[in-house]
């Protein structure tokens, strides 16, 4: 009966690791419920009342049955939690080759997305076959939490963070998009679709999305209108940090501590300026919390990311 | 267990317990454990119907996947109404502020807790938060589920917030009141000879249970009071827009709120072990096993509350950290489950109502316990967080679990609280229709889960449906095993048989004195000379016909 549904798509690698996990698990869940049930119903009929079984010689020392069954299920728990825990690390890691990364900005409630190449969808995603695919997740307001069942992967995305996953789509068509963490009114129509196509189509579907000029270059547009360019540009008087290569370069911080400057440190240092100051700088710069959305943010930093990165480019 | 020195009370001579005082002032201001114990009861059914009314109409607003019986607003003040008033209002105080309460001083020999009017504080305190409760989530509603999650509690939400965090903080005053209460009574009031390994596993629960009240609620209310500051004055602490950390008030509420399972299930499992023992008519096999299992489990519960948090971004090394540390408490778990059932090898079984219930809690337990490995498995929870998979698990510990036990408890003691029999059969047929209602509700659940049906939604993809009909078809015919009961117990009071004082032939203390008990519990205190569970061993009864049941 086609339905009614009892498994999932299977379409991106990271779905077959989790299935294979899962069915794993679903089976030794199933052994010890039947062991279980089965054990009760046997002794309930045997050794019930008025039944002429055999009671004499009841075990009375139980210390080595304890010590039995203690090391056999911690063994059984313990061979799950390392099979867990390794495909754990290997989901929730992108690999070195994933690609360009997508950006997804939740907000009540809605999903925004947008692509490196300028090119923005709402409640959608547009994937390739067969290519890694790294998303950068961030929200506007709550928290929220991004979720395809049938890639069998989710994460949450936090307010003022960045968190990243990954997959490899391995099958064309359209899978769902959730929002599992709950976010209000409207959460359970929080949601969209992941349209996976060949790495043709999908080409061109990015060539027809209209001319947006790229995601470092809206941020460029955006760094001279908000007024960034006034301290931070290379003629300004004032007294602010050169931005030209700093990316994923270490920053002294005021107080002694030292930072990666990455996509985070760029955020909190848009939106909550005095946190991390940069050590020898004054603290003027205005917060820009409230004023421009985590989509904007995100220009900025891909911006500030382009900004090359002279010391390499000499060496 | 023997006692000696023990005359039982003649029921004309002494006054029981129930006619000791008639009268509103006489229950209002009493510090009567026995007393007491019955008023928890009365609120804490009282506030698992309203826990149940929720769940009934998020039942059916679920039969149909677009959701159209109540408004997506409505449907979210539901959900919250239910989690709040279900583990707090009820799960948390259903075993100990009633049958701990009421058997915690007979079962060890005392005439009455530590602290009396404290105890009586506590139930004041419990319905005082409870009323509070459920006003302001039925006046003006509270939409951010039982878990508060900040920034949506704290700057987003539009319901009562602080209000119900208010009631659920001074909630947990009452929480702590009675821990202490039952923490410094098994310590200070055991009888003479009442050793800690003569203790019945039930008092030994309950001991682990308050253990992790007054140790963990604390927390809570902490957590509570800074989601409220930043709510109410906007002092920055969880949300990142003015300078807070979200996660960490996921760390600081799931502090309390992994503990607060350990709350809900160890009573639970303390109230198997005496049914069983005594329906199997055998001792807990590894009595002192299962001793050390409760207290590794209360304390091991408190090191496994980041498994809530391996999607949020948290630390994949701490994910790992915790997953490890959630299979280790899953140990002496399975420990508990295979002692019940050596406990049944080789016994002289009977099925009455008590024992149906435990056999069916063990079952579900199991099922329960078994999905709790999944969901701490860190890969497979990266695909089942927050779906229905988890709602299907824990409510197989919760409902399938402690209110299967909570039932179990309420049918084997019920002739001592009331004096009272019920209709067996009747009973049998509650606790028959309880397991299998429980089945078709929450079974299906798991199956959604996997699908990918997330929790907390109003509406659903179509697909979804055949599914979250059966769960609610399921629903109704638990609704039914949990208002039968009420029916008959209710019967029993009026019509039931006299119960004598020790119906089942039990042991424990608490069957050595009348029934209903005299207001100060023992006429003389009894003394106690051997472990619990002193049900005779076969080779001892060499003359009696094989297959007959022996009579204690």
């Amino acid at each position: 009966m086609s339905w009614i549904p009892f498994w999932p798509d299977t379409a991106s690698n990271t779905a077959v690791t989790v299935n294979t996990l899962a069915i794993g698990l679903f089976a030794v869940s199933a052994f010890i419920c039947l062991v279980v049930y089965a054990l009760i119903l046997l002794f309930a009929f045997r050794y019930r009342r008025g039944g002429s079984a055999d009671r004499s010689h009841r075990v009375k020392k139980s210390w080595h049955w304890e010590i039995g069954w203690t090391s056999a299920t911690l063994i059984a728990f313990l061979v799950l939690f390392v099979w867990g825990a390794g495909a754990y690390l290997w989901l929730y890691q992108p690999p070195a080759n994933a690609g360009d990364e997508i950006y997804v900005v939740g907000k009540q409630w809605m999903w925004k997305v947008e692509h490196p190449g300028g090119q923005r969808e709402i409640d959608a995603l547009h994937v390739p076959l067969g290519r890694p695919i790294r998303l950068v997740l961030t929200s506007q307001d709550v928290i929220h939490s991004f979720f395809i069942p049938d890639f069998r992967i989710k994460h949450d995305v936090l307010p003022g963070q960045y968190e990243t996953m990954w997959f490899t789509a391995t099958k064309k068509g359209e899978f769902r998009i959730e929002c599992t963490q709950f976010c209000g009114t409207q959460h359970a129509e929080m949601g969209g679709w992941v349209t996976v196509m060949d790495p043709a189509d999908y080409q061109r579907w990015l060539n027809d999305q209209g001319a947006e000029p790229d995601l470092a270059r809206q941020g460029e547009a955006l760094f001279r209108q908000l007024g960034c360019s006034g301290c931070h540009g290379a003629n300004s008087t004032v007294h602010a940090p050169s931005l030209a290569g700093i990316y994923g370069k270490p920053v002294q911080l005021e107080g002694g501590r030292s930072e990666i400057v990455d996509d985070r440190y760029i955020h909190d240092c848009i939106m909550l300026p005095r946190t991390e100051r940069v050590a020898g700088y004054p603290p003027i710069m205005p917060t820009f919390a409230g004023q421009i959305g985590e989509e904007d943010v995100l220009k900025l930093v891909a911006y500030i990311k382009s900004l090359g990165n002279p010391a390499s480019a000499a060496r | 267990m023997t006692v000696t020195t023990f005359i039982p009370a003649k029921s004309t001579a002494v006054k029981n317990y129930l006619t000791a005082g008639f009268g509103i002032r006489s229950w209002l201001l009493t510090t009567d454990h026995k007393r007491i114990g019955l008023m928890f009861f009365g609120s804490v059914t009282f506030f698992f119907f309203i826990g149940g009314a929720a769940a009934t109409l998020i039942r059916l607003d679920l039969l149909d996947p677009a959701g159209r019986l109540v408004q997506p607003d409505m449907y979210n003040r539901l959900f919250t109404m239910h989690g709040v008033v279900m583990v707090w209002f009820f799960l948390i105080p259903s075993i100990p502020t009633t049958l701990g309460n009421f058997f915690l001083p007979l079962m060890i020999g005392a005439k009455d807790l530590a602290f009396p009017r404290l105890n009586l504080l506590s139930w004041y305190l419990f319905n005082a938060s409870g009323i509070l409760a459920v006003y302001f989530l039925l006046v003006g509603g509270v939409d951010t589920g039982w878990t508060f999650y900040t920034p949506l509690s704290s700057q987003y939400a539009t319901g009562h917030v602080l209000p119900a965090a208010m009631a659920v903080f001074v909630n947990g005053f009452s929480s702590i009141l009675t821990g202490l209460n039952f923490i410094v009574t098994t310590h200070r009031l055991r009888a003479p000879g009442m050793t800690w390994f003569r203790l019945p596993l039930f008092v030994w629960a309950i001991y682990a249970t308050s253990l992790v009240m007054v140790l963990a609620t604390p927390v809570l209310a902490m957590t509570l009071a800074l989601m409220s500051m930043e709510r109410f004055l906007g002092i920055g602490l969880f949300d990142p827009a003015i300078g807070g950390d979200p996660l960490l008030f996921q760390h600081l509420f799931w502090f309390y709120s992994h503990p607060a399972v350990y709350i809900m299930i160890l009573p639970a499992m303390g109230v198997v072990s005496e049914v069983i023992a005594c329906y199997a008519r055998k001792p807990v096999f590894g009595y002192r096993g299962m001793a050390y299992a409760l207290m590794s489990i209360a304390v091991i519960g408190f090191f496994v509350w980041g498994h809530h948090m391996f999607v949020t971004g948290m630390s994949l090394y701490s994910g790992v950290v915790f997953s490890f540390m959630s299979f280790i408490v899953a140990v002496p778990s399975a420990i508990k489950v295979f002692n019940w059932i050596a406990t049944l090898h080789k016994g002289w079984i009977t099925f009455d109502a008590p024992m149906l219930y435990a056999l069916g809690f063990v079952g579900l337990f199991t099922t329960g316990g078994v999905t709790g490995l999944v969901v701490a498995t860190l890969a497979a929870d990266v695909h089942l967080h927050d779906t229905y998979f988890v709602i299907a698990h824990f409510h197989f510990i919760m409902v399938g679990g402690t209110v299967s036990a909570y039932f179990a408890g309420l049918h084997y003691w019920w002739p001592k609280i009331t004096g009272r029999l019920y209709p067996e059969m009747w009973a049998r047929l509650a606790a028959i229709l309880t397991f299998t209602g429980f089945n078709f509700t929450f079974f299906p659940q798991f199956i959604l889960g996997y699908l990918g049906m997330p929790r907390r939604y109003h509406a659903y993809p179509p697909e979804f449906q055949v599914w979250n009909v059966l769960s609610s078809a399921g629903a109704s015919i638990l609704a039914i095993a949990y208002i039968l009961p009420l029916a008959y117990l209710g019967w029993s009071l009026l019509y039931g048989k006299r119960a004598g004082s020790n119906p089942w032939h039990a042991t424990g203390l608490e069957w050595m004195t009348s029934s209903p008990p005299p207001e100060h519990n023992f006429v003389r205190t009894p003394v106690v000379t051997s472990a619990p569970y002193a049900y005779p061993d076969p080779e001892t009864l060499a003359d009696e016909p094989a297959g007959r049941r022996p009579q204690a």
